[in-house]
């Protein structure tokens, strides 16, 4: 990590921490004390440290941070799984943005393939979010621990193919012109891509899309394989195409929660905070770590928090 | 590697287009949102929920919480920015908007490149935005 990234991080741990030395509430704690037993600051800090250790852990598991962020929060902390949800919203959203202008530049992302997937996958994004808030929160729960649980099965199952073998490109992904070619950094060589089962890919894109806005989670978690293993799309095409589409995704359903009023910013700059400056990390750790172990255990994270998820919905 | 794969391998005008100004609105919305943060936790603006009070209403359903707290949702927030904790909602706003402003962008390039279908796709997707942003999907419990 070079000074600026490390000053940086010194910076906004200060910003976090500082807060707590000199505000005026810190000077009488007691008469700051919240209902819950806690000082103001107490859960925002616990949060950005949590969060933190959320971002190196979703980098070196391979995960985005909304998948990692809902059912954990939601299952281990105490606010209420609306806010949940709309603070994930942008916790992924955020980190899409951060990592789309690179992406695209480098051609890694493609705005071609993205734009058709993201106009269905953001409109149902929108259907999906109204779905959430209206149905009770118990269900919301059920069906999130289901998924969450789903998403597991879904890790330790699914292969990945660096280039998968397209014979021919479909008729609509020829008629929209989605190909491309990009230069393969390790090797050099210069790899020709082009897609198939296109509509039956965007039709998959109908179900992302409600449950990403249903749930707040992202949807890299689906997005990947769909395009990689459905579509055929090259797996680093397939991977920044994913991180871009989260920008789009995203942001449709994030402005139905921030309209609903489940933004609350004492929660929402924490964490983003958190899993940005914790992912910075975890990509320089990326080169010492054992990624299959961290897999393993975001696999079993994720599981206790999907099963926490299923059993505080059930009333357990 | 000839001159034909050369220029291919370079992204489209419209895509270089929309990274450069996603990456302005994410750093300036990043930003906003530090500073306005910032001028929320120390105090420099005075809050609408007191600080010590926030905690009594994260644990509600968003519904009780706006009664509880009397807050108008939808973009009410605009006229409370006079507050520390909904100054905050303007570098948030900024985060979740850039991408309408990317698209709005885009439209005039595919134009003139005559990729109608696109821009159609992407005047769209405008508009899908702007509907969500809007407020006029509005949900309830």
């Amino acid at each position: 990590m070079g000074k600026n990234g490390k000053l940086w991080i010194i910076i906004l741990i200060g910003l976090f921490s500082l807060p707590v030395l000199i505000s005026p509430a810190f000077a009488d704690v007691s008469a700051e004390t919240a209902s819950n037993g806690h000082a103001w600051w107490f859960w925002p800090i616990v949060l950005f440290f949590v969060t933190f250790i959320m971002g190196i852990f979703a980098v070196l598991g391979g995960v985005g941070g909304g998948v990692l962020y809902v059912p954990i929060i939601s299952g281990f902390f105490p606010f209420h799984l609306d806010f949940v949800r709309g603070t994930g919203l942008l916790v992924a959203l955020s980190g899409a943005l951060a990592a789309g202008p690179g992406l695209l530049k480098m051609n890694l992302a493609s705005l071609r393939l993205a734009i058709p997937v993201a106009l269905i996958a953001s409109t149902c994004a929108i259907i999906g979010a109204m779905i959430g808030l209206a149905l009770p929160t118990n269900i919301i729960q059920i069906s999130l621990g289901a998924t969450i649980l789903g998403i597991c099965v879904l890790m330790l199952t699914a292969k990945k193919s660096e280039l998968p073998d397209v014979p021919k490109a479909d008729r609509l992904s020829s008629a929209l012109n989605i190909c491309g070619i990009y230069q393969e950094a390790s090797t050099g060589e210069i790899i020709d891509w082009k897609i198939h089962r296109t509509p039956l890919g965007l039709a998959l894109f109908v179900i992302i899309g409600v449950m990403a806005g249903m749930f707040g989670l992202g949807a890299g978690w689906a997005n990947v394989p769909a395009l990689n293993l459905l579509m055929g799309a090259p797996l680093k095409i397939s991977v920044a195409t994913s991180k871009f589409l989260l920008s789009i995704t995203d942001t449709s359903a994030a402005w139905i929660y921030m309209n609903k009023g489940c933004v609350i910013p004492m929660m929402v700059v924490p964490s983003l905070v958190g899993i940005m400056l914790g992912s910075l990390v975890g990509v320089r750790l990326l080169k010492i770590a054992k990624p299959t172990f961290i897999r393993w255990m975001v696999i079993a994270i994720l599981a206790f928090a999907g099963v926490k998820a299923l059993s505080k919905g059930l009333g357990f | 590697m000839d001159e034909k794969s050369t220029a291919s391998l370079e992204a489209t005008p419209e895509q270089l287009l929309y990274a450069r100004i996603l990456e302005k609105g994410m750093y300036l919305g990043l930003l906003i949102l530090f500073i306005t943060y910032a001028l929320y936790v120390f105090g420099i603006m005075d809050p609408y929920i007191p600080l010590d009070k926030v905690s009594d209403y994260w644990s509600m359903n968003v519904n009780d919480y706006l009664e509880h707290a009397e807050i108008k949702n939808g973009w009410a927030w605009l006229g409370m920015l006079k507050y520390g904790d909904f100054i905050n909602f303007i570098g948030i706003a900024l985060l979740a908007g850039v991408t309408i402003i990317c698209y709005a962008a885009i439209v005039p390039t595919l134009l003139k490149s005559k990729d109608t279908v696109y821009a159609i796709m992407a005047i769209l997707e405008v508009i899908i935005l702007s509907a969500a942003a809007s407020g006029i999907l509005a949900v309830g419990h």
